[in-house]
């Protein structure tokens, strides 16, 4: 019962403090690992691959992850729970303030700032994504030649990807379940 | 609504911002529960609040639609796929990531992730940067954002100043 405790007052704290989303849970999560035996430092790096290679966001999984080592399925359960936790009665809150001032002159500037620095943003990850998915900037570096700079199975898929999506709209599931076979087929990694 | 967002958690890999074509699709193109603006204001909140970008997204959301219960359904669901595939990884396979299979299926999931990313990118594109004065700011946040590495919270609070500086001098951006 303590555990369980532990679980949720430590992955509550870690919900309510990680501000800017997934890998701004990690230092928390070190934090968490050198002082209770749920999970080891080896482990995160582990759960950062799987949590590349699997669907949800990291702080979530992690949670579960640690939840379940400490304390089975429940421990799990627990842990998960409490990490979102925060974030509902933050949003909640904000949401609620944000109806009220809606039509507010100062809040729609606010926003009309807001809007292209957001798709910046969105853009700037994707950047850093395509760099380490289509690019080889590694091997380049070492070689300065100008043909190692490009993953060419990677950058065909995209190109192939981006193409049908534009021409057939399908839904996202679609292309991620086409590109895992591919990558399976292709031998990708 | 939780089908819904179980189905936006159940498909997205690699966390919060590869999670927008899902949004688009599912939230603002098939059951209008918000536009490609509202979904930007979304994320510009999510990136400022505490908690993840996904999660926080998904509460809001639900919160405008159904109110509190809305919030917490929503918010279970994009939740509950992770919480259902990782207690099974954790149980039983200790070395998932090692499997060569599955590391060639993420490497060709990584792809599409990028190109449905940016095929979300040029529709977020042409609705919210309308101006000059957008499209200055886009290029501003973009190369503090690559050269720099800056905070993410520190580029949202001062993009927010810059709207409401441009909006005091009457300025549409």
């Amino acid at each position: 019962m303590i555990v369980l405790w532990e679980l949720f007052f430590e992955f509550f704290k870690a919900g309510l403090f990680a501000v800017g989303g997934g890998l701004a849970t990690l230092p928390f999560l070190y934090d968490i690992a050198s002082r209770y035996d749920w999970m080891s430092v080896e482990s995160i790096t582990d759960m950062v691959a799987i949590s590349e290679s699997t669907p949800g966001p990291l702080g979530v999984n992690m949670a579960t992850y640690a939840g379940y080592h400490a304390y089975g399925v429940l421990g799990g359960v627990v842990a998960t729970f409490a990490l979102v936790l925060p974030s509902i009665i933050v949003i909640v809150i904000v949401a609620k303030i944000l109806e009220k001032f809606k039509e507010n002159r100062l809040v729609k500037d606010t926003f009309a700032g807001l809007r292209p620095c957001v798709t910046a943003m969105i853009a700037a990850a994707c950047w850093q994504v395509m760099e380490t998915t289509l690019f080889t900037i590694g091997d380049f570096m070492k070689t300065m030649n100008p043909a190692d700079l490009i993953n060419y199975k990677a950058m065909c898929l995209f190109i192939l990807c981006y193409w049908l999506m534009r021409r057939y709209k399908k839904h996202p599931v679609v292309y991620i379940g086409g590109a895992a076979v591919c990558g399976i087929v292709f031998q990708m990694a | 609504m939780f089908l819904t967002f179980c189905r936006i958690g159940g498909l997205t890999f690699g966390g919060g911002y590869a999670m927008l074509p899902m949004l688009q699709r599912e939230v603002v193109e098939k059951y209008h529960w918000a536009t490609d603006e509202e979904l930007m204001d979304y994320y510009a909140i999510g990136q400022c609040t505490p908690g993840i970008i996904a999660v926080n997204t998904a509460t809001f959301i639900g919160y405008r639609r159904k109110g509190i219960p809305g919030a917490i359904f929503a918010t279970l669901g994009v939740i509950f796929p992770s919480l259902c595939i990782i207690t099974v990884i954790a149980a039983c396979l200790q070395n998932f990531s090692h499997i060569i299979y599955v590391q060639q299926a993420f490497a060709g999931i990584r792809v599409a992730v990028c190109a449905l990313i940016l095929d979300a990118i040029v529709k977020l594109w042409k609705k919210n940067v309308k101006s000059v004065w957008g499209i200055a700011l886009f290029l501003i946040v973009l190369a503090v954002m690559i050269a720099l590495d800056a905070s993410p919270i520190l580029v949202v609070i001062g993009a927010a100043l810059v709207g409401l500086g441009l909006g005091r001098a009457g300025v549409k951006v």
